[in-house]
């Protein structure tokens, strides 16, 4: 930090207000609000027809964030930042907040995402919750975290964006404890909603620094001013981190990122939409949207990306020996966001929404797969009792290998240019420590996304293996009981675990969006080939920059995409060595790395440390205030009513009810009066 | 007679009524002994009157005559009617009010 850094100050931001389509830009929300009420109060009887509605209401606001993009695509580069219109909402003092929705080109971005991949994933839903009793609801909560999540992305101050983080937040709740009849998903969505107020209560205090600094909490006043008003001191880092709390909770980071893979609690399309290609990346999004104030902050900056590393790097080592293929997937989120952590915390904000973008189609795709899967498979989510079902399901099988080998970074598919992008990023930047962890991370990428495709649909089939651990019996299994631990296979609860298998493809409602998914993960690259690319070139007036800083320059770029090449190639290779050829019945990882393999598969035991530490004290300390409100506080009060009722059965002795006794002190006091008279007059 | 004399019978009367008040339980022997301090009072103003030669102590005396016979009625009325819910002239069975 000691060398003086000239950060980046040139930012405006003026918007103008909306005409055209994006006039009315403030439908994209209010559709699947719309759809959230007709389906809450109608919902119960729509039965299969709620799906189609609530599909319905997310492609309406798909079409018209479409038409807004394109208008701002026609739009001169210095004019794409509009302002729809709105009402004021509060007015307090110097606080005023308005709903005016914001469109500038990192908004369009994150619009077409959320209601593109929305959209496949509600059509997808009607073939995944047939049958369910509780549809209408289900497709209530996903059109109302649509419109949650629009209003988080659109918003264009900092409350309707917390607005919108609380209300994803909620939905993410009811939709990981969807089928509440289970004991562990209900768990499991408590912990998501606990861990995330730890990073919301966070992102609240950071939102009252910038409004005492600011005495504003428009995106319009504040960001275009950070730099004249924070100058480089302690105010920006404090607020920068201070976000970056609330974002480590959304997005699931160190240190509050064990929320996530718990919520694989909740139906697989809602693992797909919330927990792999949208809430969870709203961390990134708010912090690209932030990047004026991080970018004065270098340390903010350097927390940013090397929290996101050494998540990248933890959950894939975890990743690598988990057995549900649900659980890979989380770990992998976990992981990649860790990717886009790094990406904008070196301030490459540009390359971090590509990441999310990339991600949101290969991830969700990948998570739509293991939907279709289960669905073959009775809700099974073990991937060893799989195997052989490649025949089968042809697309199933087809789109996971395009999104196993987008994810793993193999050209010319989009995963490998986004997270090149990042990673060279990293390298230029002079962040040599962080690069080097993201190409190791990016191999061990490829061995469990490898060994996630293997074992689940190639080798031979394991449906009837009995339930054991890849390791044989596994010993630890039966002492595990931490709910943590033990918490979600996603299940229904009218499964009925002894059905006779029959793995059958799954219907087109499902296959399509699969195939569509498929499509764009590969080729998602287009919209960023290089890293002046078009994806990035188009939002460059909505983020910050940094200036071109001299970082390494040992390796030229040619070498480092080379680089990340072979990482990804070798760890695919390495889990073919290890899963394919020969085909396994059980992990081979498990049987010879023994406790290191053990620990990946326990996830570190940060779940039970967290127990320990956070848990255990928590309930210890609250413990002792009930003590300290029992004893203490209603002592007091207690202790007040107590000695009046101590002093007053004392004194009513005198009380007597005989009338001598009375007059008696009548005439003594009197005596007693005369006699103090006559000593007074002496 | 010097003025002494009078405030010795006087004290003494007093001191008498007093001292029944507080030992005796019947509530007519204790009205006749409020009666008693009363008259000790008066005459010490009578003779305080004819000391100085004015007339204002007898008119108190007076006053406190008229206001004797006054408390007599009240105090009779409430021990008829102590007796008529007790049975009893006892003053200290009328106890009702004690803590």
């Amino acid at each position: 930090m000691g060398d003086v850094v000239v950060l980046a100050a040139e930012f405006e931001l003026h918007a103008e207000p909306a005409i055209g389509i994006a006039a009315i830009a403030w439908l994209i929300p209010l559709l699947p609000l719309v759809g959230f009420v007709v389906l809450t109060f109608a919902g119960r009887g729509l039965g299969r027809r709620a799906g189609w509605l609530a599909t319905a209401t997310s492609s309406g606001s798909f079409v018209v964030a479409v038409g807004v993009v394109a208008q701002l695509w026609a739009t001169h580069e210095q004019a794409r930042t509009l302002l729809t219109a709105g009402y004021t909402w509060i007015e307090v003092g110097a606080l005023r907040l308005t709903t005016h929705l914001l469109i500038d080109p990192l908004s369009a971005v994150m619009i077409l995402v959320v209601t593109g991949v929305g959209s496949l994933i509600h059509l997808y839903s009607i073939g995944y919750m047939q049958g369910d009793e509780r549809q209408g609801r289900y497709f209530a909560y996903l059109n109302l975290f649509l419109f949650s999540m629009l209003l988080l992305v659109l918003g264009a101050n900092f409350v309707v964006l917390f607005v919108g983080w609380e209300l994803v937040g909620l939905c993410s709740y009811l939709l990981i404890g969807f089928w509440f009849e289970e004991m562990p998903n209900a768990v499991a969505a408590k912990k998501a909603m606990v861990v995330n107020r730890i990073g919301d209560a966070s992102f609240a205090v950071g939102l009252l620094l910038i409004f005492a600094e600011f005495g504003s909490l428009d995106f319009a006043e504040v960001l275009p001013a950070a730099s004249d008003v924070l100058g480089e001191g302690g105010a920006a880092t404090a607020i920068a981190l201070l976000l970056l709390g609330g974002a480590v909770g959304k997005s699931a980071q160190i240190p509050l990122y064990v929320w996530l893979p718990d919520a694989m609690a909740g139906p697989t399309p809602v693992s797909a939409l919330i927990h792999a290609a949208t809430m969870v990346t709203a961390g990134v999004y708010m912090i690209a949207r932030a990047s004026p104030i991080y970018v004065l902050s270098e340390l903010a900056l350097v927390v940013v990306a090397s929290i996101g590393v050494a998540t990248a790097l933890l959950a894939a080592l975890i990743a690598i020996q988990q057995d549900d293929i649900k659980k890979v997937l989380a770990y992998s989120t976990v992981s990649q966001l860790g990717y886009m952590f790094v990406g904008v915390g070196v301030g490459a904000f540009g390359a971090g929404i590509f990441h999310l973008v990339t991600h949101a189609f290969f991830k969700g795709l990948l998570f739509l797969v293991a939907g279709s899967v289960m669905h073959a498979m009775a809700d099974r989510t073990n991937m060893w009792r799989m195997g052989g079902l490649w025949r089968i399901m042809p697309i199933t099988f087809w789109t996971g290998v395009v999104a196993v080998l987008t994810i793993s970074g193999i050209p010319p598919l989009s995963g490998f240019f986004s997270k090149d992008h990042i990673l060279a990023a990293a390298y230029e930047e002079g962040s040599t420590a962080i690069w080097a962890v993201g190409l190791v991370t990016a191999a061990l990428t490829g061995l469990y996304m490898g060994r996630w495709l293997f074992v689940t649909f190639l080798g031979p089939k394991r449906w009837d293996a009995p339930p054991a651990g890849p390791a044989g019996d596994d010993p630890h299994t039966a002492a595990d009981t931490e709910a943590a631990s033990a918490a979600a296979e996603g299940t229904r609860p009218t499964e009925d675990a002894h059905a006779e298998l029959r793995p059958h493809e799954s219907p087109p409602v499902m296959t399509v969006p699969l195939v569509a998914l498929a499509v764009l993960a590969a080729i998602g690259g287009v919209l960023g080939p290089t890293k002046e690319g078009p994806l990035e070139h188009w939002l460059e007036s909505s983020v910050a920059h940094l200036p071109p800083r001299g970082g390494a320059t040992a390796l030229s770029e040619p070498v480092l995409i080379v680089l990340s090449l072979i990482a990804g190639l070798a760890g695919l290779g390495l889990a073919y060595v290890l899963y394919l050829r020969p085909p396994r019945r059980r992990d081979p990882v498990a049987a010879n790395l023994g406790n290191i393999a053990l620990a990946m598969r326990r996830g570190f035991w940060v779940d039970q440390l967290y127990d320990r530490v956070f848990v255990r004290a928590g309930g210890a300390w609250s413990r002792f205030l009930v003590w300290f409100d029992v004893t203490v506080v209603d002592g007091a009060v207690d202790g007040m009513g107590r000695f009046s009722l101590d002093t007053a059965s004392t004194l009513r002795g005198i009380q007597t009810g005989l009338l001598r006794s009375y007059l008696a002190g009548l005439v003594l006091g009197t005596a007693a009066l005369i006699g103090v008279f006559l000593v007074g007059a002496l | 007679m010097p003025i002494g004399y009078y405030l010795v019978v006087a004290g003494l009367l007093f001191s008498i009524g007093s001292v029944g008040v507080l030992t005796r339980r019947n509530a007519i022997v204790l009205l006749m002994c409020v009666e008693l301090m009363l008259n000790a009072v008066n005459l010490t103003l009578v003779a305080a009157s004819r000391l100085w030669g004015a007339a204002d102590g007898q008119v108190v005396a007076f006053f406190v005559i008229v206001v004797a016979a006054a408390e007599v009625v009240i105090g009779l009325a409430l021990v008829v009617n102590l007796f008529w819910r007790r049975g009893t002239l006892d003053i200290d069975v009328a106890s009702l009010l004690k803590g």
